[in-house]
């Protein structure tokens, strides 16, 4: 019987014989995440269930990062509790300070995730590591603590939906254009309970930050995952990054899927999400006339260094406008590094943009960045929610690094060719 | 079991920042969550709310982020059913793993208005609203669920496991 990416990773780690969707499959898990938000609550159940140790200690990761540097005394309060449950457990991968970025970001590139796993979260975003090839994806707080104590877990088998994309993608447009656009057809429950499959030649051609920014981005439309085909692209990554075991698995010819989605990537421009829903898609010269107070480039959907070099590649030899706010946020310590090596850090401040830590912070509407009410924001980050990033009666666009820096210089949302 | 309580409408793709926006998430306190409840829709929202009473939203219930605070926020609202045409699928595990009894009535929904009497038997999987007189089905809970609940919940489950490990 043929079967499709998602089937074969779970396959892979069920004794279970996988039949197809519907069917509740046990599955072993290769790493299992929380955070400084979802990690107080996992050990509250973690101790809850009777646990007195995790299933094992290099495959938990515990990365404060939301509300980090602690922003006040109850985030301090939070992560301490995160703290002395990773030294209690002898956990390896505990991050709060300098070795600390944004955990979708982090992951990957320290190989602690890579092709074939499995890997579940409490965190919705999650399923970025999708882009690599891993079946991961977002889950609450207590399922995360069983699956601490257990090393596994358990999964409906999604149906799948495989979105075909094939063309050149135009100057200015990227990954972040192509999950908007798919988020704009297909809606925010377009793939509730389901796998995303992406393919094509346009996907075959991306790099892994590209892949992950669109697989991050699955959730946006309900979906449980977001899998590409580890490729030697995908495999050769993860080895770099200190992955040991990274597998490829394809989907056999003739699988099942429940739909197909194909997207010309030629025919495609720069897309903005508005508010404040993600599936509120135009194409940014249709938005119309939207002065903005602020853009934010960063988190884990476009804080990589790719992200930051489009940033730059805009803002060279440019001004933010008066009175906006452009605040970059590289994701992680060596993208950071790295953003400074290259001298991107000269061009943001040139500009006159703020850099931050990495860090959650605004995306989430937690700090560094919030917004007062009637203050419009075009950020890289991933939702656009009434309130996500501040007051009730602020907006947010969501957009690719390209947009948001051209708007920064423009004062107002803008195709990077018209500045 | 059965629950009865005055019914509060909400919209579609009520999203998990709506339920309990990120800044009250420095606490796992059921009440204080609770206190927050429904911040991100409406201030004071929450403040209609009786204890017992009944969510009822439209599709995509519970979307955006996996924060577990979301439907213990609910619960400690005093809102121990939500009944909706669909749930977002982190949320729909969320709730079952907090004890937040959660029925997916798909279009069936739009027979259940703000205001109304309903009386939820989540086993029997039927909803009546005395104020319509009118019943409504809902989809029975998964079986693998239905053997957590019986557990105790996803905690009760995962620390029999755990005990017949040693």
């Amino acid at each position: 019987m043929p079967f499709t990416v998602a089937e074969k990773i779970l396959q892979a780690h069920s004794p279970e014989e996988v039949k197809g969707p519907g069917q509740i499959v046990r599955c072993t898990v290769d790493m299992v995440l929380a955070n400084d938000i979802t990690a107080p609550l996992a050990i509250k159940s973690f101790d809850a269930m009777g646990a007195t140790q995790v299933f094992h200690k290099d495959k938990v990761a515990l990365v404060c990062d939301h509300f980090t540097p602690n922003k006040d005394i109850a985030s301090a309060e939070q992560v301490r509790v995160v703290r002395e449950f990773a030294q209690k457990m002898g956990v390896t991968h505990y991050y709060e300070g300098g070795d600390c970025g944004v955990e979708h970001a982090l992951l990957p590139e320290t190989g602690m995730v890579g092709p074939g796993d499995v890997v579940v979260g409490a965190d919705s975003h999650t399923c970025t590591y999708g882009g690599l090839g891993a079946f991961a994806t977002g889950m609450g707080s207590t399922d995360v603590a069983a699956a601490m104590a257990l090393g596994e877990t358990w999964f409906k088998v999604p149906t799948t939906i495989k979105v075909q994309i094939d063309g050149e993608l135009p100057e200015y447009v990227g990954a972040k254009d192509l999950i908007l656009e798919l988020i704009g057809r297909i809606g925010v429950a377009g793939a509730l309970y389901k796998a995303l499959e992406f393919t094509g030649s346009t996907v075959a051609g991306l790099s892994m930050e590209g892949r992950m920014t669109m697989a991050n981005m699955a959730i946006e439309a309900g979906g449980k995952v977001g899998l590409f085909t580890a490729d030697q692209k995908a495999l050769d990554y993860a080895r770099a990054a200190g992955h040991p075991d990274p597998k490829a698995f394809a989907a056999d010819p003739g699988a099942a899927y429940e739909r197909v989605v194909a997207i010309d990537a030629d025919d495609m421009s720069p897309r903005v999400a508005c508010p404040h829903l993600p599936e509120n898609v135009k194409p940014v010269a249709e938005v119309g006339q939207v002065p903005i107070r602020q853009a934010v480039i960063g988190s884990c959907t476009n804080g990589r260094i790719e992200d930051l070099r489009e940033a730059a590649a805009v803002l060279k030899g440019r001004k933010v406008a008066p009175g906006v706010r452009l605040i970059v946020l590289p994701a992680t310590p060596r993208i950071w590094r790295q953003a400074m090596d290259e001298g991107l850090f000269t061009i943001f401040l040139d500009a006159g943009a703020v850099v931050g830590p990495p860090t959650c912070g605004p995306c989430l509407g937690g700090h560094m960045g919030i917004l007062a009410a009637g203050e419009v924001c075009v950020a890289t980050t991933n939702r656009n929610f009434k309130g996500r990033m501040g007051s009730l009666d602020s907006f947010v666009y969501l957009a690719g690094p390209a947009v948001a820096a051209a708007s920064a210089v423009a004062g107002q949302i803008i195709h990077p060719a018209a500045l | 079991m059965t629950y009865r309580g005055k019914a509060h409408v909400v919209g579609a793709n009520i999203d998990t920042d709506a339920i309990i926006p990120a800044r009250f998430l420095v606490t796992t306190d059921p009440k204080e969550l609770g206190a927050n409840c429904m911040e991100g829709l409406e201030p004071g929202w929450i403040s209609r709310v009786k204890p017992g009473d009944i969510m009822v939203a439209g599709p995509n219930f519970g979307c955006g982020s996996s924060r577990e605070h979301a439907p213990i926020a609910l619960k400690g609202a005093g809102l121990p059913v939500v009944v909706a045409h669909s749930f977002a699928r982190i949320f729909y595990r969320n709730g079952f793993n907090m004890g937040l009894i959660l029925l997916e009535v798909g279009d069936a929904v739009d027979k259940l208005g703000d205001g109304h009497d309903l009386e939820v038997d989540a086993e029997a999987g039927k909803i009546v609203n005395h104020t319509t007189g009118e019943a409504v089905a809902c989809m029975p809970v998964p079986a693998f669920m239905a053997e957590i609940l019986a557990a105790g919940g996803l905690v009760g489950y995962a620390k029999a496991r755990l005990a017949a490990q040693g």
